[in-house]
């Protein structure tokens, strides 16, 4: 099981279309990939939930991600949030 | 005559009759289908037709409006893929054994509604989005024809709302400008507006149906709409009408056009900008590239000391949207009279004699560094210079380009990437005129930073107004400043703009190039009227 922490810059947090890409990048992996922001969850692979999360700027997320390709999904989605929120 | 108010998206005026648009009504039953199996089949025809829908929105979008409101498109595109929301739907269907219509009604305002009762103001928003796409699956599972909504002439359209989509499908060419009763200024409608230039009013709350066939003028400068304007309003507003039209087909002409003088003297015409909210400005006016990037944003809208990956970030987009223009980012500006409360400033009595800018950066270094990383980082990204603000001594300069030196050397030991980059300071004390010799030999270009140069020069405080009959902008003591600068500069090989407000002063251009400026900075709308007094100024006369 890998874990990454991040704390989103963007000044929209993780909106809309974003996410949507955001999704994408999780779709490519096998591995499950839950995001946490306090006492609340959702699949990183579902739009609606993701944003329903209502990320916001300066708010603290974590990303847990496990399964067979958790390293290299790890690693991508990691890139992927550092460059885009 | 009506008058009626609203807010306006952009100064712009729009003649025509008022044509009032109604968005179309589903009516949906709770019916039971009796074949959940077929019902299911056209749920996912309907589905995939409005997912391929959203993809020639956004190609339409894309050539309509550019790729901020297209963006939208691509978004509504994932919303239709959501897993969630089409199983939601598929249960309704099979399980409860309602018709396609009902589910999908059910189950997308449902998703709405969740994001209606959120309490950030963006999410909110993207509830009229669900709608939409709702909308959007409706139209194909009812067979709407929505092409008749907008008749047959041109017309200001009048709506309660306009979804983006609703937006896009419009014909342009019937389109003269929009009213709407709601509606904020971050709708995707208003940025459609924006970019297709079209005068809108939104928040117009005195819309009616009577107005339907009227004649109307909407005024986007005084955000009002006047219904069977008298002949004297209809008189005025045309002439201004007119104005506008010629003004824009001037500029319009002057888009890709050198800034060169008719007897060939080239100087470069930059933007000022406060962030990258600007990136779509400079393109829009058209500018060579950005002479003054002020840092303060990231100090400013944050409420503790902004981290080096956030101010990477802003910086970065910036300076990779415009490459490979130049873009001149100055560091950190605030002083005792932007105070922050993270920074514990003091009060000073005397705040622009204080305790500011490059002042504050060298005595607390590691805040300053913070910055120079992010700074150094993004030079990898583009073309960049970086500019220090109120230098007066060599010795502040060759203490910042140490801390520079020092920034490169830990980042290029933890890997990262550092790119070409030019260094320069603003010339805006007149110390920093009278040593301008001394300075030049230190850095790559100047840029004279005309508002407090001019303030500093003449010892007059710009914010008083009892001072009015003293102040003068065009004070021979500024000019010779400029002149005295330039000079310098070009001694020893420093290039050297302006990027004060004087430098976008129409009637100081030619007295600006006939002193050897080789760039001037200005706000991005002034760059293109700045180019057209360049091309017909003509030194050799």
């Amino acid at each position: 099981m890998k874990e990454i922490l991040f704390t989103v810059t963007d000044p929209l947090g993780i909106h809309a279309r974003p996410a949507g890409i955001l999704v994408k990048e999780a779709k490519k992996f096998g591995s499950s990939i839950t995001v946490f922001k306090g006492d609340k969850s959702c699949d990183m692979r579902k739009l609606l939930a993701l944003m329903g999360l209502a990320v916001k700027q300066n708010d603290e997320i974590t990303v847990r991600i496990e399964g067979d390709d958790e390293e290299a999904c790890a690693a991508a989605i990691e890139k992927f949030l550092k460059e885009n929120f | 005559m009506i008058v009626a108010t609203g807010k306006s998206i952009l100064n712009g005026i729009a003649i025509g009759r008022i044509k009032i648009y109604k968005t179309p009504v589903f009516e949906i039953n709770e019916g039971t289908a009796e074949d959940p199996d077929a019902e299911l089949k056209r749920f996912e025809v309907a589905l995939m037709k409005a997912i391929e829908q959203q993809g020639t929105l956004y190609e339409k979008a894309l050539k309509d409006a550019g790729e901020e409101s297209a963006a939208i498109f691509e978004a509504h595109q994932m919303m239709l893929e959501d897993d969630d929301l089409q199983d939601s739907t598929r249960e309704i269907i099979t399980d409860q054994k309602h018709t396609a219509e009902y589910a999908v009604k059910t189950a997308f305002d449902s998703y709405a509604q969740m994001f209606a009762e959120m309490d950030d103001p963006y999410m909110r928003a993207r509830s009229a989005d669900l709608i939409d796409v709702e909308n959007s699956v409706l139209e194909f599972l009812m067979g709407m024809d929505t092409s008749s909504l907008q008749g047959t002439e041109p017309s200001i359209l009048v709506a309660e709302d306009l979804a983006p989509s609703e937006t896009v499908k419009l014909d342009k060419s019937l389109l003269l400008g929009m009213i709407t009763r709601e509606g904020s200024s971050n709708s995707h409608t208003a940025i459609l507006a924006r970019s297709m230039n079209l005068p809108s009013l939104i928040q117009c709350k005195e819309i009616d149906d009577s107005w339907d066939g009227k004649m109307a003028i909407l005024d986007g400068y005084n955000a009002c709409v006047y219904i069977d304007p008298t002949e004297e309003i209809m008189k005025e507003r045309s002439a201004k009408y007119e104005e506008d039209l010629r003004m824009r087909k001037m500029l319009q002409e002057l888009k890709g056009q050198e800034s060169v003088t008719a007897d060939g003297r080239k100087v470069r015409v930059y933007a000022n900008i406060g962030g990258p909210e600007d990136i779509e400005r400079v393109n829009e006016n058209d500018a060579e590239g950005v002479g003054l990037f002020r840092s303060e944003f990231v100090y400013l809208n944050s409420n503790e000391e902004p981290s080096e990956e956030f101010q990477f970030n802003a910086y970065k987009r910036v300076v990779e949207a415009l490459a490979p223009r130049m873009v001149i980012i100055r560091t950190c500006d605030i002083g005792a009279d932007k105070t922050i409360d993270y920074m514990n400033l003091d009060k000073e009595e005397n705040p622009a004699l204080g305790f500011r800018a490059i002042r504050i950066c060298l005595t607390r270094k590691d805040f300053f560094k913070t910055q120079l990383r992010a700074l150094l980082r993004a030079t990898a990204y583009g073309n960049m210079g970086i500019m220090f603000p109120m230098i007066i001594s060599r010795w502040e300069l060759v203490e910042a380009k140490e801390l520079l030196e020092e920034c490169k050397k830990e980042l290029l030991a933890e890997g990262h990437k550092i790119g070409e980059y030019e260094l320069g300071i603003m010339v805006e004390t007149p110390a920093a005129v009278l040593c301008a010799d001394e300075l030049a030999e230190e850095v790559d270009f100047f840029s004279l930073g005309t508002n407090d140069l001019t303030q500093y020069v003449c010892a007059i405080d710009r914010q008083n107004a009892k001072l009015e009959k003293f102040s003068d902008t065009h004070h021979p003591a500024v000019l010779k400043a400029i002149q005295m600068t330039v000079d310098a500069g070009h001694r020893h090989g420093t290039w050297v703009g302006i990027c004060g407000e004087l430098g976008a002063d129409p009637t100081l251009t030619e007295t600006f190039l006939r002193m050897g400026v080789d760039e001037l900075s200005v706000n991005a709308t002034s760059v293109l009227p700045l180019r057209k007094i360049i091309r017909s100024a003509d030194l050799s006369k």
